[in-house]
């Protein structure tokens, strides 16, 4: 015969046991409480000497108007918004294929060289940008340069190396959200008769939609705030380049012509001497900021619908 | 004496003959085959015959084969690596192993069932479109058509004729497991493999897919996977017994379940393991 242990009263004294046991839960919660803190009070710091250094030169001529050197506090920078959407575009549409089509590939494929691929992607994660910008210089500024002179300098070669730094980022995010899309799902589709592409595309795809679109902001959000690659390749420009046509009788925007970025003329005018333009500079790094912000809400956007879908 | 594992039969007639009781068409012919995983041997010598328009159950404890056994029929199994396969499996006399053979006109004919009902994340109305959709049917008219008769087919219809529009996921385990069987009728096949179908289902849905089985055999060849032993005894008329990768006893459901040739098919179907 077995003799049960007494039991401990609810409601009298605890063991001390269980008394450290909560302890050691209080204090764990607290240092993990602390560490998501700092990490929140270094975003509300970024954000709130931004805004205080950067709010009272917010203006409206800063998104009508392009820079004035006479007055300069009147001048704006929507050349460089403008730039920086074109080169957001640019880069898209050479580091959306190549990524999604990439991740898609190292979802599917396997063996040697789809393995040397991942490999080479992460290496391709890891250069610093500014060697990208040095790759399109070489690449693209210096041949046309040496072909047509008094040229060079593009939104090509900036979107060119834009596009490049997003390849990694979507390729993966690409290829992690893909894996988590339930085998099940691609096996009824395979077993009705489906090719693997048609599976991919009409079922996989659409499943893993908001993961996707998640990636490809977030890819975005990171390349509009680069800065080294576009010193090499779009050397910034305080007018909207165009290209005379009809002889000279109207100007069209063009492209193949230096181009401006928000991050490259908030680092100009952070190294001018001239308070007003010091100013700007602040106040371009809250439209940057705003910008990055607005795709990373879209992002949510995208993924919450999807979510409910899949509920 | 019957015991196809290890008698090698002389002639296909023998092999039908030694398996069934009544002579009916062969729908699926499957001689000496053997399926590796890498190094692990899955199916070892597997002979069966298996009828057209008649339901075919395997049984057997987890691990026996007996899924990897109905994957090998519509070649899903193509899909993981390192797997092989020896031996001949034909459908209606032409082998299914040949390198001519294209598997997307394969699992066409040859359509399947999961174990979890796995709807893709659409409509109602866009899951069974799916399948006529890749195969070229652009057709709203028929679309339409398609999917009522198939609805109706899996005894759907009258539950979800006004939200053909909603989301798949809406629906019930059961109601889903329909819509995916209406779903593989939506491409016409000739042969419908079922994994375990009602494993993730509650007794009344599980009920409705029996019913649904015994209409569908009018039309169709099915093979069903099953651990549930009274459902391979109400559904089927034929049993396979499976087990440690061999085929032990295949016959006549009755036979299976009341006069069984070998001890381990007797005491699987007895409940003594498994």
């Amino acid at each position: 015969m077995s003799v049960a242990p007494p039991h401990s009263s609810l409601l009298g004294k605890q063991s001390g046991n269980v008394a450290r046991r909560k302890a050691q839960n209080v204090v764990m919660l607290s240092l993990c409480m602390l560490a998501a803190g700092l990490a929140i009070l270094v975003l509300g710091l970024v954000l709130f000497f931004l805004l205080s250094k950067g709010f009272s030169s917010l203006h409206l001529s800063l998104f009508t108007r392009p820079p004035d050197n006479i007055d300069i506090k009147k001048g704006g920078m929507i050349q460089s918004i403008f730039g920086t959407l074109v080169l957001l575009g640019i880069a898209s549409c050479l580091g959306l294929p190549l990524g999604i089509l990439g991740g898609i590939y190292q979802l599917e494929a396997k063996g040697k060289f789809a393995s040397t691929v991942r490999f080479f992607t992460d290496v391709l994660n890891g250069i610093p940008s500014i060697v990208i910008g040095i790759f399109a210089y070489a690449a693209i500024v210096y041949p046309v340069a040496q072909a047509h002179p008094g040229t060079g300098f593009s939104a090509y070669a900036g979107g060119f190396a834009l596009g490049i730094l997003m390849v990694p980022t979507v390729m993966r995010t690409t290829e992690e959200i893909l894996r988590l899309v339930p085998f099940a799902l691609r096996e009824a589709s395979l077993g009705l008769g489906a090719t693997r592409w048609r599976t991919m595309w009409s079922v996989v795809l659409p499943a893993a939609r908001g993961g996707v679109i998640t990636g490809i902001m977030l890819a975005l959000a990171r390349i509009a705030g680069e800065t080294a690659p576009l010193l090499f390749t779009i050397l910034g420009s305080e007018y909207f380049s165009t290209h005379a046509v009809l002889g000279g009788h109207a100007h069209v925007p063009t492209l193949n012509a230096p181009i401006d970025a928000l991050p490259l003329r908030i680092y100009n005018y952070s190294q001018d001497v001239n308070p007003d333009r010091q100013a700007q500079a602040w106040a371009g790094a809250v439209v940057l900021i705003s910008l990055i912000l607005v795709l990373s809400i879209a992002a949510r956007f995208a993924t919450r619908g999807n979510m409910q879908e899949e509920k | 004496m019957m015991d196809v594992t290890t008698q090698k039969p002389s002639s296909l007639q023998d092999l039908a003959r030694s398996q069934t009781s009544t002579p009916t068409a062969t729908k699926i012919l499957v001689e000496n085959v053997d399926f590796y995983y890498s190094a692990f041997h899955a199916l070892k010598t597997i002979n069966i015959v298996i009828p057209d328009r008649q339901v075919t159950a395997l049984i057997g404890p987890s691990g026996c084969g007996k899924s990897t056994f109905l994957r090998t029929l519509n070649r899903m199994n193509d899909l993981i690596d390192g797997t092989k396969l020896t031996g001949k499996i034909s459908l209606d006399g032409e082998d299914l192993y040949d390198k001519r053979v294209d598997v997307v006109d394969l699992r066409k004919r040859v359509g399947m069932v999961f174990q979890k009902p796995n709807p893709f994340p659409m409509s109602i109305y866009d899951n069974i479109a799916y399948g006529p959709r890749i195969h070229g049917l652009t057709n709203r008219k028929k679309l339409n058509e398609i999917v009522e008769r198939t609805l109706r087919g899996s005894a759907l219809w009258e539950e979800v004729k006004d939200k053909l529009k909603a989301s798949a996921f809406a629906l019930s385990g059961g109601q889903q497991q329909r819509l995916c069987i209406a779903r593989t009728l939506a491409v016409e096949p000739e042969v419908i493999l079922m994994d375990e179908p009602c494993s993730a289902l509650d007794p009344n849905s599980t009920f409705r897919i029996e019913q649904l089985m015994e209409d569908l055999k009018k039309d169709y060849t099915i093979v069903i996977v099953t651990h549930n032993m009274q459902q391979a005894a109400r559904v089927s008329q034929r049993t396979g017994f499976f087990l440690r990768g061999e085929m032990k006893e295949f016959g006549d459901t009755d036979q299976i379940f009341t006069s069984p040739k070998q001890k381990d098919t007797e005491d699987y179907v007895s409940g003594k393991f498994g």
